[in-house]
């Protein structure tokens, strides 16, 4: 009897999981469908089936080659991930044992500087990047996307390590670790799965930057959001190219959140969990 | 001594982010500042000069100011209603015993990978156009006129946008949460008769109540500072229906070049936000603390 | 620390002797099919440029303009040529940001450039910018649907004879439209078309003394003839219809009219996308008899900012990509009728073009028909149709733009779009120091 109802709960709980999750990802299926048909095809009203054309492909690549953008978003991402996790890391590290009355101020006060619109300081921005000779290299868009990034790094780390108990550190003090060894031998291994998922989180923040990577750059530093930018509205028929595009600007990141999608959820708690 | 050796190299470490932070703070904001004073507009610099408060008086003074700040308001307060209330149903569902829940997780939170003007330019040219967009076919189907989402409900769609995108991180963070929810309270809380809304109200929702806070601190923060997906869609129009603080303050820099106007406007911002950003931690910061 | 200077020196003459041998120039151009095209076509110039490598930036048309203009503005030098129109040459020029293009060689033949377009890009008879592809605008229609209507349309139609027919050829019920425009909000978008509709209304931005004058009945008369116009044989959610959403709508029959660039005539006449290509005609922009036409004057043109290092090279790139030679290149690679059109007379008396191109003959009478030095009825201080070559003219004309948007899609009405339009556009003059 109690098995039954389980079942059926089950199948129920299935059903409409399937049908919910399904509807949202109607939008990013749909582009990867239409990616695949003609362009006439593609505004012939609705149609799951496409026939199976890469022509949208081969005209994207044609125009725009893929690669190099590409590794400039890789690039970019992982370049500005490392950078910030170095800088953070400590940062979290610190507040996170050695608190004090002030380590939520200073906290609030970092994520307050992601308040200012980016908008707002382009000119500015644009004005220090050409004096440092900056525009169009990877070097000054890592730096953008590490910094802009990096509030949200230290705070996610922070709430990662304060669940990380206190005892241990005792303990391991007790028996004569030196501080770097309790650093490394103790406290390292119960950090990497936070340490792994903010980098996760910081990879998918910094592809996804769309204000500076566009602005900053021209040719050299060009990541996938420009190329996406080159086929967002052309004259003619677009609507099978763009989705082409949109698929391969969004497919490294959507194939790479869904193989790390425990690791990425492991950490991703900013201290919700309690 | 080894606790005063662990402080003073608490602070060695805490350091470089602060001091980073700062400069990357402060050299922007002044010079914001300082352009927020000034006309300046480098397309047409014949009257640029100190101004004073003139830039905040016009920025004021632009028909779209007040709607921009409430359309602002209205997109994040929206955005995170949608967010929490799905997100905590989408938990609640995920939580449930089913087939195939890594592959259902896996689409939940696909639109979370999704860069912004990839989405923007799907939903507006796949999913909502009037002509060729899936909803347009869905109400041709049913003998319905199509409705021109961008024009009618410009706000919405862009809500809606957003929401998608966001919904997928509310979702996750609940879900952790909810996840860790103890399993002995929930079967002491059932075995007392508690009916599943009881359970939900007195137990599941005060132990959400971080999680919750969590989302709308960070969720607050990037959506205080949508524009791509406006400026995908709507453009801020019809009218000024879908204009918000940061898209208004970009046409003033990026269209019309009035960087002296687009620098009070961005000082307006940085108020703006730290006005929400106080209510916001007075009314949900003390679920940080516990 | 003699060696550290041999190998410093070493190094810088190494890289000296790199550049002289391969300079590379930074082109940033719009995504349209033209410009494409181009790209695919570069080995023509790399061959005959050897030492010249071409790096190409493609945006789309809003963030290409946004990037230029901020990069020119501050001096940022990331691009060696940039693709303007026809609005930035006049005021980049005066700014003294763009070179004049005195050294195209010697067969370049810039006597040959349209003289309305060369007009366009030049100031004090000195060429800013090198026309690309330029454009005026038309009607297209349907023959079948006019011919059903029972109406025969004239080479040169008022807007009388557009509005009666496209209420004539609505038939909703099976989802035929009278007439596609432009209804999405910009100043390159909806005020295009709108700007040069109020041309032929008699209407004008601004008076003599730089006064906006949205509050005149000309203007009133515009706006409420559109409107109408639209509502009654215009297609849903044609409030945010640009080009692409008509060119769509036409090529799958649902369009009886359409008004807009030449540039879309070889979309709707190709069989390959267009279930319609056979049964398209063409006639100038209509007019209501007051002696100006509603048709705009555009072409993307390529400039040199005055900041490059690599002037020459850019120079022979610019040349290369706007002569004689480089439309007789697209012909022989794709056909005549993917040439690039609207830049060189020339090209309009070629007979092969003609064959190709049925609507050559009235791109250039359209474009012809456009006057940039005296676009209106009444005299106004600013030069060119469809816009007013101000620096304040792009958020202007987009605040306006979308005010009007919002009358075609019945949230305002025209009489209060009107008096918003003129309260901003006072405003926008008044900061500018135009008025007092």
């Amino acid at each position: 009897m109690a098995r039954a109802v389980t079942t059926q709960h089950k199948t129920i709980a299935t059903a409409v999981a399937w049908v919910v999750a399904l509807l949202i990802f109607f939008p990013i299926l749909y582009t990867i469908i239409t990616s695949f048909k003609s362009e006439t095809e593609a505004i012939a009203g609705f149609n799951l089936i496409p026939s199976f054309t890469t022509e949208s492909y081969a005209e994207v690549q044609s125009q725009y080659n893929y690669f190099k953008p590409f590794m400039n978003s890789v690039i970019l991402s992982l370049g500005s991930t490392i950078l910030a996790l170095l800088i953070a890391v400590p940062a979290a590290w610190s507040m996170a044992f050695s608190p004090t009355r002030r380590t939520k101020d200073i906290l609030m006060w970092m994520l307050s500087t992601k308040m200012m619109p980016a908008v707002a300081v382009l000119f500015p921005m644009y004005l220090i990047f050409r004096n440092l000779g900056l525009l169009d290299s990877r070097i000054g868009l890592t730096v953008m996307l590490t910094m802009i990034n990096l509030p949200i790094v230290v705070w996610m780390l922070y709430t990662y390590f304060r669940e990380i108990p206190g005892e241990i550190l005792e303990a391991s003090r007790m028996d004569g670790a030196s501080l770097w060894g309790e650093i490394w031998y103790v406290l390292t291994p119960m950090a990497v799965p936070g340490i792994a998922s903010t980098m996760l989180l910081n990879i998918i923040l910094a592809w996804n930057e769309a204000f500076w990577t566009i602005r900053l750059t021209a040719t050299n530093a060009a990541p996938l959001t420009a190329f996406i930018s080159s086929f967002s509205s052309p004259q003619g028929l677009f609507w099978a190219k763009l989705s082409a595009a949109s698929t391969l600007a969004i497919a490294p990141i959507l194939i790479m959140g869904w193989f790390s999608q425990k690791q990425l959820v492991r950490g991703l708690t900013f201290g919700a969990v309690k | 001594m080894a606790t005063r050796q662990t402080q003073t190299l608490a602070r060695f470490m805490l350091a470089p982010s602060v001091l980073l932070l700062l400069v990357w703070m402060a050299i922007p904001l002044v010079i914001t500042l300082w352009f927020s004073f000034q006309q300046y507009n480098p397309l047409n610099p014949i009257n640029d000069r100190f101004v004073g408060f003139g830039n905040y008086v016009l920025f004021y003074s632009n028909p779209a100011f007040l709607q921009s700040i409430l359309n602002t308001l209205v997109l994040v307060l929206s955005v995170l209603a949608i967010t929490v209330i799905g997100g905590i149903l989408l938990a609640l569902l995920l939580d449930q015993p089913m087939w195939g829940q890594g592959v259902v997780r896996i689409l939940v939170i696909s639109p979370f990978f999704v860069m912004p003007p990839v989405a923007a330019l799907v939903w507006k040219n796949m999913i909502m156009h009037p002509g060729y967009g899936v909803f347009a076919d869905i109400a041709r189907f049913f003998g319905l006129q199509p409705v021109d989402w961008f024009a009618q409900y410009p706000l919405f769609s862009v809500i809606l946008i957003v929401a998608w995108q966001w919904l997928p991180f509310a979702t996750l963070i609940l879900l952790t949460s909810l996840q860790s929810l103890d399993g002995e309270q929930k079967e002491a809380a059932e075995m007392d008769g508690a009916g599943f809304m009881s359970r939900f109200i007195y137990l599941t929702l005060p132990h959400l109540a971080r999680g919750i806070t969590v989302v709308i601190l960070i969720q607050t923060i990037f959506l205080l500072a949508v524009y791509a997906e406006i400026l995908v869609t709507t453009n801020g129009g019809p009218g000024y229906a879908s204009t918000n603080l940061p898209f208004l303050v970009y046409q003033k820099a990026s269209l019309e070049f009035k960087i002296g106007q687009a620098s009070a406007g961005g000082i307006i911002a940085v108020i703006l936000a730290n006005i929400v950003a106080f209510f916001l931690m007075r009314a949900v910061g003390k679920n940080l603390d516990k | 620390m003699k060696l550290k200077l041999l190998v410093l020196s070493l190094c810088s003459a190494s890289a000296l002797a790199f550049a002289a041998h391969a300079e590379s120039i930074t082109i940033a151009t719009v995504n349209n099919g033209d410009m494409i095209r181009m790209q695919k076509l570069t080995d023509d110039f790399t061959a005959k440029n050897p030492g010249i490598e071409l790096n190409w930036v493609t945006l789309e048309e809003n963030v290409l303009r946004e990037r230029v203009t901020t990069d020119i503005a501050t001096k940022g030098g990331q691009y060696d040529v940039m693709t303007i129109g026809t609005y930035e040459v006049p005021i980049w020029a005066k700014q003294s940001w763009l070179l004049p293009l005195d050294n195209l060689g010697a067969d370049y033949d810039a006597a040959d450039i349209i003289p309305a377009i060369a007009g366009g890009l030049s100031v004090d008879g000195k060429l800013y910018a090198a026309p690309f592809y330029g454009e005026s605008s038309f009607v297209m229609y349907r023959k079948d649907l006019m011919e059903k209507a029972g109406l025969t349309m004239p080479d040169a139609p008022t807007w009388e004879f557009i509005g009666e027919a496209a209420r004539k050829m609505t038939d909703r019920a099976n989802g035929i439209n009278g007439v596609c425009l432009r209804g999405k909000a910009g100043w390159g978008e909806n005020m295009a078309f709108l700007t040069a509709m109020s041309n032929s209304f008699g209407a004008r931005w601004f008076d003599e003394t730089w006064k906006p004058q949205f509050d005149q009945p000309e203007w009133k008369n515009t706006l409420d003839t559109y409107v109408k116009l639209m509502n009654d044989a215009g297609p849903a959610g044609a409030s945010s219809n640009g080009f692409n959403e008509n060119l769509a709508l036409f090529q799958q029959g649902k369009c009886g009219m359409w008004i807009d660039a030449p540039v879309a005539a070889s979309f709707v006449s190709n069989p390959k996308d267009s279930t319609v290509a056979d049964k398209v005609g063409y006639a100038l922009s209509p007019d209501n008899g007051l002696g100006k036409r509603g048709n705009w004057l555009w072409a993307w043109s390529l400039a040199i900012p005055a900041g490059t290092q690599k002037s020459e090279a850019a120079q022979k790139f610019v040349s290369w990509a706007t002569s004689k030679a480089y439309l007789d290149l697209v012909a022989s690679k794709e056909g005549w009728a993917n040439v690039p059109p609207g830049t060189r007379t020339s090209l309009y008396n070629n007979p092969e073009y003609q064959a190709a191109a049925p609507f050559a003959k009235m791109t250039l009478d359209s474009i012809n028909a456009a006057d940039p030095t005296k676009p209106t009825v009444k005299p106004v201080p600013y030069v060119d149709v469809q816009f007013v070559a101000i620096p304040e003219f792009q958020g202007l004309g987009t605040t306006v733009g979308q005010l009007f948007s919002a009358a075609l899609a019945g949230q305002m009405s025209v009489d209060d779009a009107l008096k918003q339009a003129q309260d901003a556009a006072t405003a926008t003059m008044t900061e500018g120091g135009y008025i007092q």
